[in-house]
């Protein structure tokens, strides 16, 4: 399974993680983990995806998620699993 | 599984702290190119080159993509020119035309710079070693991309004082034969005390002959992102001081050692070293000399600072060493003038001196790097601060270098212009008093005594 970390920022609002849950339906990715915190109205999330059914480059699910985070008003971004547990685990 | 807040530290190491992969390098053998025709030479270098990096840029951009962390700099390095021109060249201009044949096949794959067009000459010269490094100037003039480094000492072999005698006239046709473009020319050359054979960044990257055909080196950088962690324990003592750059080291590392294996694995070349350097840039926060403001010096240069930079070098070779398998190259922290912003400032309110840049030098891990100087500085003189650097290196064991600039037509206080990540600065003071006697007795500085080890 290659898993992705999708991380967001922005200004809190309804309907933010249910605009970027539809985009990961619509492109058959699935949402392994979920994490997030708000403060002073803004918002920090974290989500684990599995992408092996998806059917784009990295770039492209980059370019959706760009798409999806000028409708919300958030920046959304997609990284490979590998690089964070590089950098946080020994 | 990866935690919200280690998420966040990633992501904003790279949008808001300059992390990046700053240069991913391929070397290549040319030894397999030899020939003693010079047009067959040249066609079997272009070959060569085109052959082995033709996917060399587009895989480094695809890493950068997935990853999140962009690959500033895709690049080559070649075994040294002099041994790969020697048996087909006649002339300097012949090897001249070796220069423009590794330029055309840079921008053929779309490298931005090429290392290699070198000479090791730290014991003596050959024939070909001196005409290649008479074709200098000229090579330099006519190509964008090429880069050079000569080898002029090192702790087994002792200096060359003939071959510095001679780099400082050089360094100074270079000047002349780049003028119009503030002496450019003089920011892609390099000469070295210890050279390594596997060195990623530029200007002095070229192949070994100790290394195999191909090999992906990988330099990593990130003076941005230990800024910034600094920022957080002011006032700590230095244990805190320590550990904290340390465990930075390893994370910074760590994204240079997944890239290195994974272009590796792509690109179908074995794996050679990580280079841990902290590599500044002269954008805002991307710089050594912030750290070192960070660490409670008013400007760099100021009394501490090579203390300063002493912990600083040691501390992430501590942190880096553990998170790659092997380590190599310069692996250290570099203390160039014009590409680091906050240092071309200290030297501009006078805080850093060239004196003190050469202090600076026994604790780093390269040398005197990209300094702007007047470029009516004698070559003697410039033969002189090679001398002196060289000696550092040679006595202490270490690598230096010397990469200075005299901008011909411009004085102390002006400004030169070198654009892009060569950065720019105003032109620094050299000593008056002269040298001449010293460096034109020719000959060589034998090995020191330390270095008799069997």
């Amino acid at each position: 399974m290659s898993k992705t970390i999708v991380t967001l920022v922005g200004k809190d609002r309804v309907g933010i993680i249910a605009t970027v849950c539809n985009f990961f339906a619509e492109n058959n990715i699935n949402i392994l983990d979920l994490k997030q915190t708000t403060s002073r109205g803004y918002i920090n999330m974290m989500m684990i995806v599995d992408t092996d059914e998806y059917k784009g480059s990295m770039q492209d699910l980059n370019l959706g998620l760009e798409e999806v985070g000028s409708k919300v008003g958030c920046i959304i971004k997609a990284q490979h699993e590998e690089i964070f547990e590089m950098m946080h685990r020994i | 599984m990866v935690e919200l807040d280690e998420a966040f530290e990633t992501v904003n190491m790279v949008s808001h702290e300059n992390l990046d992969v700053r240069t991913i390098t391929m070397g290549i053998s040319l030894l397999d190119c030899i020939d003693s025709d010079l047009d067959v030479l040249c066609e079997k270098i272009h070959r060569k080159i085109t052959e082995s990096a033709r996917d060399l840029v587009r895989v480094g951009d695809e890493i950068g993509s997935e990853y999140g962390v962009p690959v500033i700099n895709k690049r080559i390095s070649v075994t040294p020119i002099a041994l790969i021109g020697g048996a087909a060249c006649k002339s300097p201009q012949d090897f001249v035309r070796i220069a423009q044949t590794l330029d055309a096949s840079a921008k053929e794959v779309g490298v931005n710079f090429i290392g290699g067009y070198s000479a090791l000459v730290q014991k003596g010269m050959t024939p070909a070693d001196r005409m290649l490094i008479e074709s200098i100037p000229e090579a330099l003039a006519k190509t964008e991309r090429v880069c050079s480094s000569i080898g002029l000492g090192s702790t087994k072999t002792g200096i060359n004082m003939d071959a510095v005698r001679l780099m400082g006239d050089i360094i100074l046709m270079t000047a002349e034969a780049t003028k119009e473009d503030d002496s450019l020319g003089c920011a892609k050359l390099v000469v070295f005390c210890n050279p390594p054979d596997d060195n990623p960044f530029m200007a002095g990257a070229f192949h070994g002959v100790t290394e195999a055909d191909r090999v992906i080196n990988v330099g990593v950088s990130g003076p941005g992102v230990v800024k910034h962690e600094l920022e957080k324990i002011r006032g700590a003592d230095f244990e805190v001081l320590c550990e904290t750059i340390k465990r930075t080291a390893f994370k910074v590392t760590r994204v240079g050692q997944l890239f290195a294996k994974e272009a590796s694995k792509r690109l179908g070349v074995p794996f050679g070293i990580v280079d841990l350097s902290l590599a500044p840039t002269p954008a805002v926060g991307d710089s050594i000399a912030d750290i070192i403001h960070e660490m409670g010096m008013e400007y760099a240069g100021a009394p501490g600072t090579t203390a300063a930079l002493a912990i600083l070098n040691d501390q992430v070779k501590k942190g880096g060493v553990m998170a790659s398998s092997y380590v190599g190259g310069l692996s250290g922290a570099f203390i160039p003038v014009t590409e680091d912003r906050s240092m071309a400032e200290a030297a501009e309110v006078g805080a850093l001196t060239l004196e003190k840049l050469e202090a600076m030098t026994c604790v780093c891990s390269v040398g005197l790097d990209m300094i702007a100087i007047p470029g009516s500085t004698p070559a003697t003189t410039i033969a002189g601060i090679i001398a002196d650097e060289m000696a550092i290196g040679m006595v202490n064991q270490k690598t230096t270098a010397v990469r200075l600039i005299p901008v011909i037509g411009k004085d102390v206080g002006d400004f030169a212009q070198f654009g892009g990540l060569l950065g720019e600065a105003k032109i620094m003071p050299v000593n008056k008093f002269g040298c001449a006697d010293f460096v034109n007795r020719g000959g060589r500085i034998p090995a020191p005594i330390h270095s008799f080890k069997n």
